[in-house]
């Protein structure tokens, strides 16, 4: 295949729409077509964003442990552990079982931990995910996309952030419903990790305006700092 | 001890995983296995072999998790595609290609935590309405494709068209749908900007 014919299966190949023999000879190309890669990682965002609107049932739970489990198996494929060869055979023997004893407790409790989590988490949430779900909130996106202002047809608000960095050390977000200009404190929250879910203590009317600023750890009565960012209930 | 991993980015646990970290892959998973089995299940139409897609995919993660390269690709696009290529290839050698929506299955939201749930919902949102703005020739290309598991020869047969014609819907609506969402929507981790508005 003639090599302009090979640049235009980029699209193709980020939707995996090339058959294997056509794979072949596109990653072949990729290899040394800088312009080609470049392409490819822009349209494998589009691609990989279709999977997000897919409306589907969540996956069984017991899947999760199928995997970990799985995983566990192969996990001396990934890196050899050390120290275990130097291990005498014998002595080897009998750590083992209690060994295995220790992981499966130490399995366990990080498994308690995680529902407990959950379970504090959600009470906390459960407000906020009802929130997002009521028919008639109303939607308004933070700047490029990274989070969502709800606001409820009662007023009730909640910030949806993907991906936010975690607060610095000693420190904390706050957010703030402001009305003509005066801001009241409604709530705080560390950021971090995945999806950051914040109901907020204080309705949201016509009007107001979000905002979240970054104040040392505990939360101030009025901001001391710029909003990080903010959003108008229009 | 267990860890807690959850303020960790996708990509710092993809590195945990290469050191064979078992507790960043089940982060990687709480993440974003409710997302990957759906999008199984979109392509294959049948729990078990969703499941096994699944499955297969996350274990290519824990398996090549030190190839991946942060520069290249977002996580979390690397996850989506090991288990896309994976629903695909089963599809095709089972020769069940449908991209017909999922019928009125029972969903049960409440697996998954509270603020996952909010966000795939809110994402989900977004990218159907952008891709209901997408030219329908366009849309029907994009799906087709990447949940109908079709090559590009098979829908260029099936639609009556030219290969070149099919290629440049593809490239256009992949092209224009990201376009539609702003670059990065679930992109790397951010630090908000101070600013004075």
């Amino acid at each position: 295949m003639d090599t302009e014919a090979l640049h235009e299966l980029t699209a193709a190949y980020a939707l995996d729409a090339l058959d294997a023999h056509e794979v072949r000879g596109y990653e072949e190309h990729l290899a040394h077509c800088e312009r080609c890669r470049a392409e490819l990682a822009a349209l494998t965002e589009g691609a990989t964003s279709l999977a997000f609107a897919v409306d589907a049932p969540p996956p069984p739970p017991e899947l999760r442990g199928r995997i970990l489990e799985a995983a566990r198996a192969e996990r001396s494929n990934v890196v050899p552990l050390r120290r275990r060869w130097a291990v005498p055979a014998a002595l080897a023997a009998a750590g083992i079982a209690a060994a295995a004893a220790i992981v499966l407790a130490v399995w366990a409790s990080s498994l308690n931990g995680k529902l407990d989590r959950e379970r504090t988490r959600s009470a906390h949430q459960l407000t906020a995910v009802e929130l997002v779900a009521s028919p008639g909130a109303r939607r308004i996106p933070l700047a490029g996309g990274r989070g969502t202002l709800v606001v409820s047809k009662t007023g009730q608000a909640a910030l949806v952030l993907n991906r936010l960095s975690r607060a610095p050390e000693g420190q904390t977000y706050e957010a703030w419903v402001i009305e003509r200009g005066k801001p009241r404190p409604a709530g705080l929250f560390a950021g971090g990790g995945g999806v950051s879910l914040v109901g907020l203590s204080r309705g949201v009317p016509d009007g107001a305006v979000v905002a979240v600023t970054v104040e040392r750890k505990g939360g101030v009565a009025q901001p001391t700092g710029a909003p990080v960012f903010s959003a108008r209930m229009a | 001890m267990p860890r807690d991993l959850a303020h960790l980015s996708d990509e710092a646990l993809v590195a945990l995983a290469a050191r064979a970290e078992e507790s960043a892959l089940a982060e990687l998973y709480d993440r974003y296995g409710r997302i990957a089995y759906g999008l199984a299940l979109r392509v294959l139409r049948d729990q078990a072999l969703a499941e096994d897609a699944v499955q297969e995919a996350f274990l290519a993660v824990w398996r090549s998790a030190a190839t991946f390269v942060p520069e290249r690709a977002k996580a979390s696009s690397w996850i989506l595609t090991l288990v896309h290529r994976r629903a695909v290839d089963l599809v095709r050698r089972e020769e069940r290609r449908r991209a017909e929506p999922l019928g009125d299955e029972t969903r049960a939201d409440t697996q998954g935590s509270a603020a996952d749930v909010a966000w795939l919902r809110l994402e989900r949102e977004r990218v159907q309405e952008a891709l209901r703005r997408l030219p329908d020739q366009e849309r029907e290309a994009l799906e087709l494709a990447y949940y109908g598991g079709f090559t590009q020869s098979q829908l260029a047969e099936r639609l009556g068209l030219p290969i070149g014609t099919i290629k440049s819907r593809m490239f256009s609506g992949l092209a224009r749908l990201r376009e539609l969402l702003e670059s990065g929507a679930h992109g790397d981790e951010w630090t908000p900007k101070h600013s004075t508005n």
